[in-house]
């Protein structure tokens, strides 16, 4: 007898439908899986015959093909287990086919038979919808996490006994909602008032979140450079609930997810020995980097020049687009990548302040060169980290989180309604074509652009890039124009390198 | 021509000699140049020793004009003896003036180059931001008013001051301690190319002989001989770049320093030369009032060095201050009492206006006086 049932298969971020097929006839009794399974799929018999045997089933003592259809992609990893013993429980008839026609399932099995957490449960449940399944059943850990999906009615089961029991009706347990996971902590991020002086650092902080631009901070170790950007999360506006569901989807592929829908944004902070694939993503099974992780967050890179060269240059096209693209053999799977890159390093090699340095202009040449310049290029401003201790002693209480993201959150509505209906999310990602749209020069602001600088005079990609700023800045203020002094704000954040011989 | 052939001999039998004179003379003084002039049989004596003296011999037997000639056309250098009229007169001054110049350019271009004022822009390998803005914009302030910029395209200063007399649409004279068919260092291969291009190339070794030791202090006399001036940007104490200033003393050329850190190793060079009486050179107009004395430069020049006055508003003035001092933004910031936003604004104009310059990354430094 022949059976099958739909399952999903993680491919990035996405999940792929694949069928499993079984086929029970008479003969030797063998257990064959075949439809490209890795070693993992493969060890699934063992489970799924341990599995059906210890939940007081039968296993057929008959010749069993299992195929994983379409037979031309790769199977990973343990989540078809689920789906073997169902397609197997309905070909040798202890299970109504029937039943199983506008349902999906995935899942792992013990040996014991109960069911184990699967990572990606929201991209199955999105897959599942968009297949136009009716009915997803999943591990009852992963129910909660795969309802946030609306359109499509989720249920868990404990065992695969529980799973038997609900499809042939003997068991009718209501549908699993988004709120069944255990209530979380409500997210809390430190607070800015803790930061005393670095008034320049803060100004700066406040200015990317406004406008969703990179940042990199200057200073010397321990002034505080970490502490700040732990502070930004803590600015910036909630996620929306599309950009909650795709931070939650990622999570969940990756297997961080706490089950909930994600109510804040991420924030990553990979140390600097992290490899290139560690960073935007990579591996034979194409497996989610930093930065993806960080998608609609932050990636915090401290002491960015001892990251390697590789790692760093293989930043350019996600910040570039927003996306990271993985080939692998002829499949090649994109990742969403769009996240704000904070990046923190000393000036100078010594590290020292500014009045103890006592590096060359060569020294300085040199470190600033290990920070890849198609890199600098993403971004758009640059502050500066005070480590006297006297700063810190300044009068009053420094200026919370809450009321810097009160101006932040006005900025970012001003920003919704300019770019209201097209892709655009902040003046970050404005083009040139945006940027000449909604950033009208005062007159005088032409003129200081075309000066430039004594040793460069402003390229078109930092041109654009200081009328985006001026652009925030001025949203900042409330102000519908830029202003010159805008200008010149935007300006005096552009990133300076030291004097050099063209070599 | 504007070689002799026995100039020539001795040129190619020094370079014959070199890895020999290396032994002899790691130190400055006596000076390598001492032994440069002596005569052929007189420097084959002193320098090859007893084993190679027949070799060396043997050179001089063989060696063929022509071929070296042939050899001069085919890197494209051209070679001026002290025999001929276009030798420069600068360098006759010296005790032991090299034999034969080799150039890049014609000796007219040559000649036409140290017609104007020469200055020599001389520093250390490592200058700190500061030597290093002082150095390119005395090279630019120089070359745009005209003045002949001679340095030695080594590391640090000496390549900042051409590459600013490059950017002031300058002329700029390089002085190779190695055959001038030849970029060294070659990071500098570029910048090479590009003083070869405008200005002219010099040394006084044939082409492709590599540089030694020794041929460092020897190349400074040249530098020293040629400017009117010798100015020390940043420099070590000892370092070689008190060398050529040594050169440019006994000449009795003027040598000029600029003020360094009295707290910075760096400076130690620069600033014992001031104490010793050298003139004080905080920009191109001290360079200026030097060459022609003070209050008679010709204002043309003036004008065109000088910068423009500075009317600046309070708060530009402020931040200004800041950025002189060395304070970071956000000391600034608390200093004067202004927001953070305002100070970043100052910036941006001082910048654009040209008061200041990137220093290390993401600092800024006052720009150099003209």
């Amino acid at each position: 007898m022949l059976a099958s049932i739909a399952t999903f298969a993680l491919e990035g971020v996405d999940s792929r439908e694949v069928t499993v097929e079984v086929d029970v006839r008479p003969g030797l009794p063998v257990f064959t899986v075949v439809g490209l399974p890795d070693a993992a799929v493969r060890e699934a018999r063992e489970r799924v015959r341990a599995a059906v045997l210890n939940s007081g089933l039968e296993f057929p003592l008959k010749r069993l093909t299992a195929n994983l259809a379409p037979a031309h992609v790769r199977k990973a990893g343990p989540s078809f287990d689920l789906a073997l013993a169902v397609a197997l429980l309905a070909a040798s008839g202890q299970l109504p086919p029937e039943d199983l026609e506008s349902s999906a399932v995935c899942g792992e099995l013990s040996l014991g038979g109960e069911l184990r957490p699967v990572h990606g449960a929201v991209a199955v449940a999105v897959g599942a919808r968009q297949a136009g399944y009716r009915r997803l059943i999943v591990p009852s850990e992963n129910a909660a996490e795969a309802a946030i999906v609306d359109g499509i009615e989720v249920l868990g089961a404990p065992t695969l006994r529980g799973l038997v029991d609900l499809v042939t009706g003997r068991w009718a347990p209501p549908p699993a909602s988004a709120g069944d996971a255990p209530a979380r902590e409500p997210a809390s991020w430190p607070d800015l008032a803790d930061v005393h002086g670095q008034l320049d650092a803060r100004r700066a902080l406040e200015i990317a979140a406004a406008g969703g631009h990179n940042l990199l901070m200057i200073g010397p170790p321990g002034a505080g450079k970490t502490m700040l950007a732990r502070r930004l999360p803590g600015i910036l506006p909630p996620p929306t609930f599309e950009e909650a569901l795709e931070i939650t989807r990622v999570h969940s592929v990756a297997g961080i997810s706490d089950g909930r829908l994600a109510d804040a944004r991420p924030f990553r902070a990979p140390h600097h020995t992290i490899s290139p694939s560690g960073l935007v993503g990579g591996g034979s099974t194409p497996r989610p980097g930093e930065i993806t992780l960080a998608h609609r967050g932050v990636l915090f890179l401290d002491e960015l020049a001892e990251f390697s060269r590789p790692a760093l240059e293989a930043l350019r096209q996600p910040l570039e687009e927003g996306v990271v693209k993985v080939t692998r053999g002829q499949r090649s799977i994109v990742f969403p990548a769009a996240a704000m890159l904070i990046g923190a390093c000393n000036s100078c090699p010594c590290a020292r302040p500014r009045a103890e340095c006592t590096c060359s202009a060569t020294d300085m040449l040199r470190y600033a060169r290990r920070l890849s310049a198609p890199l600098l290029d993403r971004i758009d401003l640059v502050c500066q980290l005070d480590a006297s201790p006297q700063l810190a002693a300044v009068k009053g209480r420094p200026e919370g989180s809450a009321t810097v993201r009160e101006r932040v959150l006005a900025a970012r509505e001003l920003q919704r309604c300019r770019f209201a209906g097209t892709d655009v999310r902040s003046n970050a990602d404005m083009d040139a074509r945006l940027t000449s749209i909604h950033v009208a020069l005062p007159a005088r602001a032409r003129e200081r652009l075309l000066t430039g600088t004594r040793h460069a005079p402003l390229s078109a990609r930092g041109h654009d890039r200081v009328l985006r700023l001026a652009r925030t800045i001025a949203d900042l203020h409330g102000r519908p124009k830029v202003s010159l002094a805008d200008i010149d704000e935007a300006l005096g954040y552009k990133l300076t390198v030291p004097l050099g011989v063209a070599a | 021509m504007t070689v002799c052939k026995s100039c020539l001999r001795h040129s190619h039998l020094i370079a014959h000699l070199a890895p020999r004179i290396a032994g002899l003379l790691d130190r400055p003084r006596p000076r390598p140049a001492s032994i440069l002039d002596l005569g052929e049989h007189a420097l084959i004596e002193t320098v090859a020793g007893p084993e190679r003296e027949a070799a060396a011999f043997a050179f001089l037997e063989q060696f063929d004009a022509d071929a070296a000639l042939e050899a001069l056309i085919e890197s494209h250098l051209e070679a001026i003896c002290r025999h001929a009229a276009q030798y420069p007169e600068g360098l006759r001054q010296l005790t032991d003036a090299p034999r034969v110049l080799y150039c890049t350019a014609s000796p007219d271009r040559l000649g036409e180059l140290l017609a104007e004022p020469t200055v020599t822009v001389v520093g250390t390998r490592k200058p700190s931001p500061y030597g290093s803005e002082v150095a390119r914009e005395l090279g630019r302030g120089l070359a745009a008013v005209g003045v002949t910029v001679i340095s030695g395209l080594a590391l640090g200063v000496d390549a900042l001051a051409h590459e600013g007399a490059l950017a002031g649409k300058g002329r700029p004279i390089a002085v190779l301690a190695c055959g001038a068919n030849l970029a060294y260092p070659a990071r500098h291969r570029p910048l090479y190319r590009r003083v070869r291009e405008t200005g002219v190339v010099l040394s006084e070794l044939p082409p492709g002989c590599r540089p030694f030791r020794w041929s460092f202090p020897a190349r400074n006399r040249i530098m020293a001989a040629l400017g009117a001036i010798t100015v020390v940007v940043e420099a070590a104490d000892p370092s070689g770049t008190l060398i050529t200033a040594a050169f440019a003393a006994d000449l009795g050329r003027t040598v000029g320093a600029v003020p360094g850190h009295v707290t910075s190793w760096r400076a130690d060079g620069n600033n014992r030369l001031l104490r010793e009486g050298a003139a004080t050179i905080r920009g191109t107009k001290d360079v200026l009032d030097e060459i022609y004395g003070v209050g008679n430069t010709p204002t043309y020049l003036i004008d065109a060095a000088s910068s423009h006055a500075l009317s600046l508003e309070p708060r530009l003035r402020a931040v200004l201050d800041g950025v002189e001092m060395g304070e970071t933004l956000g000391e600034i910031a608390a200093r004067t009492g202004m927001s953070a936003g305002a100070v970043r604004s100052a910036l941006g104009e001082l910048e654009v206006a040209g008061l200041i310059v990137s220093g290390a990354l993401g600092w800024y430094q006052r720009v150099a006086r003209r």
